[in-house]
Order: C-alpha cells, then sequence, then structure tokens
C-alpha cells in the first residue's frame, strides 16, 4: 500500500508524520519526494548503501551540420532555442528532455548527451528503508528526480511517501498512483486556505484523502468547520505542544521519546488501510 | 552626436531609478515568509508587493486585496489526440518519455508535460495541442499600495512561468506608479519556481528557524543565492525556541560572511494577528515580534543601499 503525505502549506508537519508513522509500523519504506528540501533523513539518521546520479538526456547541437532552419526552436515548447541565421543557442535550465529536437532536426545535428540534475540515496534507520532525492542547487526540475525516488516502490512493503509543499507538478507527481493521500495541516486560515486548494488537487486526481491536524489547539476552529461540511475526515490530530516542538528542533522524532505516539500512529495507520479496502 | 548623449543620459537616468527588488525567500516551507513579507508592507512605503507563492498564496488572507485587472494565464499545453484519426499503430505512445500515453490511445492529462513529441510523430496527423488556462494573475490594491499576484489551478504545472509574469505584472506597475521597491513573497523549496522567484533580484532574504530542517535548509537557500549572484540576508524566526541552533546558525552565518539582520522570538500572537486578518504591526505594534521585524526590514533596506 502507498499512502503519501502532502500540504499545501509548507512547514506544517509533513515530515513529521511521515517519519513517526514510518517508525510506528512494521516493513516500511520511507520515500522522501522533497527533493528541493529533504529533510527525512535529518530526523531519521540512516546508514547510507548507496548514492546515485540523477542525469537527464539534453539536446547537444553539432554546429558544423546545423543550417540555422530553426526548426528546434519552433518545436520547442519550452523556448529552449534561440536561432538566428548565423547561430543557435540552447539553454539547458528550459529543457524539459523530450527529445523532440532530436526528431525534428532535418539535418541530423542534434544528438543527447546526459547531464546530472540530483542524486538520490537509499538507507536504513531502525526498521526504515528510505530512499531520498536531491536536486542540484540551481536546477530546477525536481520531478525527473521524484521519478527516480519513486522506482524504489516495493510492492510487499508499506510506503510511505513524503511529498513537497505546493500544489503544483511535484506535488501531483510524488502523490501520483497512491492509494491515500494524508493531507497535514494546521488550524490557522493559512492552513485553512492552502489544505482546500488541496483537497481540490486530491479531487482530481481522484486519490481518497484524509486529514492530520497539527499543532492543534493554536488559531480558531474554521478548519474544523471546513472538515465537517465537506466531509474531510479528519484522522489524528498532534496538539501544539512546546515538547513537540522542542524535540523537532533538535531532529529527534517525538514518538521515540512519547512512546504513547506509536499506538496512534499505527492506529491511523490501520483506519488508512480501512479506508482504502472499502 | 547631440542625440547620443540624451540617450546616454536617458540610460543612466533609468540605471539610477531601477526599481529595486527583495525576495523573501526559506527553502522550508512554514517559517515565516508570508508573515514577515505582510508586515515588511506595513512598514514599507512606496512599494509594490508580488506573491509569488503561485501553488498556495497566502499573503491575500492578510493584506485583503481589491482585485482591479485579472489576466488568464496560459501554460503548457496538452495533447489531445482525435480518436476519429487514430489508427492506434503506438508510435507516440512509444516516442513520449513522460508516459503520458495510456494504453486506450488517451492522454493522461496529469503526466502530459505538453511537449508536442507525440505531435510530430503521429503518422496521421491525429493529435494536436491545445492551449489551455492554467491560472490567473491579478493587480489589487491593497491598503499598504499595489498587490501583483496570482493563482495557479490546482494540479497545474508550469508554476515558474506563472512566477514570471506577477514578476512582469510587478515591475510594470511598480515603474508606472513611480514606487522604489517591489517585495516577493517567494514560494518554499529551490527549484523553478523559486529560481523564477529569486533571479535579477537586487537581495534575497532568507528566513529560517532554529530546527535542524531550518539549518538545513537555509544552507541550500543560501547555496542558491550565491549561484545566481543574489546578495544574501538572514534572518531567524522564532529563535528562542532552541537557542542553541541559533546559535549555530549565527556563527554560521559569520564564517560565511552572510549578515544575520534581525531574530525575531516565538509568540502566539502572530497566530491571533492572522486569525484576525491583520498583519502583526498593525494587530500589535509594540510587540517583541513587531519590534525585531522591523530590525529586520532595517537590515533589508540598508541591504540595498550597498
Amino acid at each position: 500500500m502507498i499512502v503519501s503525505i502532502a500540504s499545501g502549506k509548507g512547514g506544517t508537519g509533513k515530515t513529521t508524520v511521515a517519519v513517526n508513522m514510518a517508525l510506528s509500523l512494521k516493513d516500511t519504506q520511507l520515500l522522501d519526494c522533497d527533493v528541493e528540501e529533504p529533510n527525512a533523513h535529518l530526523l531519521l539518521n540512516p546508514k547510507i548503501n548507496e548514492t546515485r546520479s540523477v542525469y537527464v538526456p539534453v539536446p547537444r547541437v553539432n554546429e558544423e551540420l546545423c543550417d540555422h532552419c530553426g526548426k528546434c526552436s519552433e518545436f520547442c515548447e519550452r523556448n529552449a532555442f534561440f536561432v538566428s541565421s548565423e547561430k543557435i543557442l540552447f539553454f539547458p535550465e528550459l529543457c524539459n528532455s523530450c527529445g523532440g529536437c532530436v526528431i525534428v532536426c532535418p539535418r541530423k545535428a542534434i544528438t543527447e548527451e546526459k547531464r546530472k540534475i540530483g542524486t538520490i540515496k537509499t538507507g536504513i534507520a531502525r526498521n526504515v528503508d528510505l530512499v531520498y532525492g536531491e536536486l542540484e542547487v540551481g536546477e530546477p526540475m525536481a520531478v525527473p528526480i521524484i521519478r527516480e525516488v519513486k522506482k524504489h516502490i516495493e510492492s510487499h512493503k508499506t510506503t510511505i511517501i513524503d511529498s513537497p509543499p505546493g500544489t503544483s507538478c511535484p506535488v501531483i507527481e510524488s502523490v501520483y498512483e497512491s492509494d491515500f493521500c494524508i493531507l497535514v495541516t494546521e488550524p490557522t486560515p493559512f492552513g485553512l486556505h492552502d489544505l482546500k486548494i488541496t483537497v481540490q488537487v486530491m479531487e482530481e486526481m481522484k486519490v481518497p484523502c484524509g486529514v492530520v491536524v497539527n499543532r492543534a489547539g493554536i488559531g480558531d476552529r474554521k478548519l474544523y468547520d471546513y472538515c465537517k461540511d465537506e466531509g474531510v475526515s479528519i484522522l489524528l490530530e498532534i496538539p501544539f505542544q512546546r515538547r513537540i516542538a522542542e524535540l523537532y528542533s533538535r531532529g529527534v522524532p517525538f514518538s521515540l521519546e512519547m512512546p504513547e505516539w506509536r499506538t496512534k500512529f499505527q492506529t491511523l495507520f490501520e483506519e488508512i488501510k480501512k479506508r482504502v479496502n472499502k | 552626436m547631440e542625440n547620443q548623449i540624451s540617450d546616454a543620459l536617458r540610460r543612466n537616468k533609468e540605471a539610477g531609478e531601477q526599481v529595486k527588488q527583495v525576495t523573501v525567500l526559506s527553502g522550508k516551507g512554514g517559517t515565516g515568509k508570508t508573515t514577515l513579507t505582510a508586515s515588511f508592507a506595513a512598514l514599507a512605503s512606496n512599494i509594490v508587493v508580488a506573491d509569488c507563492d503561485v501553488d498556495a498564496p497566502d499573503l491575500h488572507l492578510l493584506l485583503q486585496p481589491q482585485i482591479m485587472e485579472t489576466q488568464e494565464f496560459r501554460g503548457f499545453k496538452l495533447a489531445v489526440i482525435d480518436k476519429t484519426k487514430c489508427i492506434e499503430c503506438g508510435l507516440c505512445r512509444d516516442a513520449c518519455r513522460f508516459d503520458a500515453i495510456k494504453d486506450v490511445f488517451e492522454v493522461d492529462t496529469v503526466l502530459c508535460e505538453g511537449c508536442g513529441v507525440c505531435v510530430v510523430v503521429c503518422p496521421e496527423k491525429a493529435i494536436d495541442l491545445k492551449e489551455r488556462i492554467s491560472g490567473y494573475a491579478f493587480i489589487s490594491r491593497t491598503r499598504y499600495g499595489t498587490m501583483s499576484h496570482a493563482r495557479l489551478k490546482p494540479s497545474e504545472a508550469t508554476s515558474g512561468k506563472l512566477v514570471t509574469l506577477v514578476r512582469q505584472n510587478a515591475s510594470r506597475i511598480a515603474e508606472k506608479e513611480n514606487c522604489e521597491l517591489v517585495l516577493i513573497d517567494g514560494p518554499p523549496g529551490i527549484g523553478c519556481p523559486v529560481i523564477a522567484a529569486v533571479t535579477g533580484v537586487d537581495v534575497g532574504l532568507v528566513v529560517t528557524e532554529p530546527t535542524m530542517s531550518g539549518i538545513h535548509d537555509l544552507e541550500r537557500a543560501l547555496q542558491l543565492l550565491n549561484h545566481f549572484h543574489i546578495q544574501p540576508l538572514v534572518c531567524i524566526n522564532m529563535y528562542d525556541i532552541n537557542r542553541r541552533n541559533t546559535e549555530k546558525i549565527v556563527q554560521s552565518c559569520h564564517e560565511n560572511g552572510v549578515e544575520v539582520c534581525g531574530k525575531i522570538p516565538f509568540d502566539p500572537i502572530v497566530t491571533e494577528a492572522m486569525v484576525a486578518g491583520k498583519t502583526i504591526i498593525e494587530y500589535s505594534p509594540q510587540s517583541a515580534v513587531s519590534r525585531g521585524m522591523e530590525t529586520v526590514w532595517k537590515g533589508v533596506l540598508s541591504a540595498l543601499k550597498k
């Protein structure tokens, strides 16, 4: 079963929920798909077994063969080519590696070479297999790395996916084909506003979802009214406690120090299982 | 000759009067970017505010903009297969690198990146790229001046492109209204939308928090600014949650020649202000949080003069 953890707003506690849930279950793998700012490893301190580079194909123009016909730039929806009568320029950061320019070039002047955009690390921490990606600083495209991270999904295990914040392509790629998505939010106007958008994304992707309220007790009650009115289930509440915040600041998963929470995360997972099997 | 001189003069004048730009970023989400940006808007005068977190924009919740102008935003296109022409040869499926052509020869709208490879390889000309509205950009009036913002439709791609549009709108208004500064609320992360939000700005203010994740993400955000040759500034929000980590951040910034321009304490009053739909500067001007934010803002202004 694949359970992903998402939230429109950043810093609501996705990684906290993902890590503590993974630590509370058996046979779990945790895939950290927030490849722009991966954090799960900071809480888990895994022993890294393997480090691998991620490459994407990018075009390389043979200037001797190129006659500046402009077919590549005409084709490229990302505007990664600029062609004038005497020169051709390629902007790799705009390229999404579709390979179309190679196909449309009538003089076969374009071939592909690989370019490193990030790294995948796999390791083990306690009972959890961890896989995480890291986008190279300055590289814009997170999605190809997320795809690589997700190739590590093992169907006989419980897979927990920690998604990046937001509602656009990296989130979609992370949550795609999940059996269930936990939406982590906080009971504040920002939390509620971004939750509403994320619920719409899940509806569009047809992924069933439920809410975990983090920092319960702060803010107001509007989040609860919304969930009730829209029929969105609240699966768990994590209260705002100085102790939890302080453990997090030191990089300690709070369920390790507060073992009663392991049972709560197990119950949360059982509830999700029931919903998925329905 | 006269023309050349007046041209040079005009260029000089333009350079001197060029609108400055500051982006508030963080790497890690939830460190307080939007709360700070809104407070800066309250403290500043003669600025245009731009909310460049187009995935999950929140600034409007504090600034309550009145929309004056709405623009349709067209992002990437989407492939559409004409079933009456399709002979199911499978060439498109083989050529698509995003696995977006399903076995039944329909386009998976989630996976399609609108690149057009399928259009090129289809022998029957059965596939077209169709434009679609991916979101909206707005120009609005707020009690602190004009605001440029946007809303990406849920689950759309191309947030980087929309960020660029929001910034273009902001710069255009700033010039028209003779504003001195564009204040940009950035998205979390370090990828495409963040790059679009920081390229070419004068100062990048990184808001961090004294947690292990905050420290890790601050480092990557600073590397990003360095990569694009942008002057960095750091402020530590909720610094008293873990004073030892705060010390570490100050120390490491000092060693790397990065200025820490202020520290803001943790206070539930920030959430109260948010619930009230106000900036903390309006809600509780005398609070330690407000004073901390004033110090940070002064730091930003003096960095801009450098």
